[in-house]
């Protein structure tokens, strides 16, 4: 099935596990998971291994993801937001090198998936609640009180206001997912135009050029996409742990 | 005639004056590079902007039906808290979607600036300066 464009996203298991009667295999999700890390973690260790103080190429590169990360972060949450910078500069090489091998033919995309995309916005905002009510208990609840507000409207107000907090961490998750997933399904479709045009005659290797063209132009947007979907899954990820830290405004 | 009667008005002009038109050219050009500047930006992601949008409104809907779903299972209530949440959703969602879109102020933002809001607001630089929601 050269053609169909939902393959790619097939899950198969490659060391077939079972705990307790709980599938726990491994499955080429998980092997491009731990791809993942092991290239980003393999990427900053030996880009970072020269420390000199004119940076090489590679050492200028993590440097550079390193500011960029921080800065995000400083501007959005304050310098005592820096105490989640481990967190968030994994959150942002993970999501980042997951979507850029999605971009190699033949690979499995990790972030196309909405459990991976949703156990990453749980996480997300479970430390922000956590972190939030050990740091200002039930001051932390102020979040959800916005001020200015008659006293007859509150109820409304607030039951709105925590809708929207929930919402968050699904319109996290569907966002990374769903621009993952549209994008490569695209990909997919126009360049299987190609392939069923060309094996119509010659009209059809005329007609094919449209399609190819596209297919090459939405690469790279696709690229495009996977460097900013990481980016805006970091700033949103940086403006929830802001709450966490200053909830009262 | 006409040559110096420009000549005289030329003149006739101080300096501030002139300094005070070139300036404002200067600023109104300034305007239009900048504009120039940041059109592609909004341009190429005008997919993941209404992905954007989009997500944020359905994900409250769906959460506002989940949670008066939930109550009517505990109470026993049955359509009355969905139907009641199920709108209060709507109405989260469109809060989220002008909070996403910058038209709205937040009340959860405290930090020193927000880049989230100039990320998006760029493609609509005048509405922000007219709602002027972010001057914390």
């Amino acid at each position: 099935m050269a053609n169909d464009p939902i393959h790619q996203f097939q899950l198969n298991k490659l060391i077939p596990l079972e705990i307790g009667g709980v599938d726990i295999s491994f499955t080429n999700s998980s092997l491009f998971m731990v791809l993942t890390v092991a290239s980003a973690t393999i990427f900053m260790i030996w880009a970072t291994s020269g420390r000199g103080l004119i940076p090489t190429r590679m050492q200028s590169l993590a440097e550079m993801s390193y500011e960029f990360v921080a800065g995000l972060l400083r501007d959005s949450a304050g310098s005592d937001g820096m105490r989640f910078f481990p967190m968030v500069f994994s959150l942002f090489m993970f999501v980042l090198f997951a979507n850029l091998f999605g971009m190699i033919p033949f690979f499995f995309t990790v972030t196309s998936h909405i459990i991976i995309t949703f156990a990453l916005s749980m996480f997300v905002i479970g430390t922000v609640v956590v972190y939030g009510f050990y740091k200002h208990g039930f001051k932390f609840l102020g979040l959800f009180v916005p001020q200015g507000i008659p006293g007859l409207l509150m109820p409304l107000v607030v039951a709105i206001e925590i809708i929207s907090f929930i919402s968050r961490p699904i319109s996290l998750s569907v966002r990374l997912f769903a621009n993952m997933l549209a994008g490569h399904i695209t990909l997919k479709v126009f360049a299987g135009f190609v392939a069923t045009l060309t094996g119509a005659g010659a009209l059809g290797i005329g007609g094919a050029i449209l399609p190819l063209a596209m297919t090459v132009a939405l690469t790279g947007l696709e690229f495009l996409v996977a460097f900013l979907q990481a980016y805006v899954f970091t700033v949103l990820t940086c403006m929830y742990l802001n709450d966490a830290l200053h909830p009262n405004h | 005639m006409k040559k110096s009667d420009i000549k005289t008005s030329d003149v006739s002009k101080s300096l501030d004056d002139r300094l005070a038109t070139l300036d404002e050219k200067l600023e109104t050009r300034e305007k239009i590079e900048e504009a120039k500047k940041q059109k592609p930006k909004s341009d190429m992601s005008g997919f993941g902007a209404g992905l954007k949008l989009s997500s944020e409104f359905i994900s409250a809907i769906l959460v506002g039906a989940g949670i008066g779903y939930l109550i009517d299972r505990l109470v026993g209530t049955l359509p009355w808290g969905m139907i009641f949440f199920l709108l209060l959703g709507f109405a989260a969602g469109v809060v989220n979607v002008m909070r996403a879109a910058g038209k709205m102020s937040d009340p959860y933002q405290s930090g020193p600036s927000m880049p989230r809001h100039k990320k998006d607001s760029q493609h609509q630089k005048g509405q922000d300066d007219l709602y002027d929601d972010d001057e914390d």
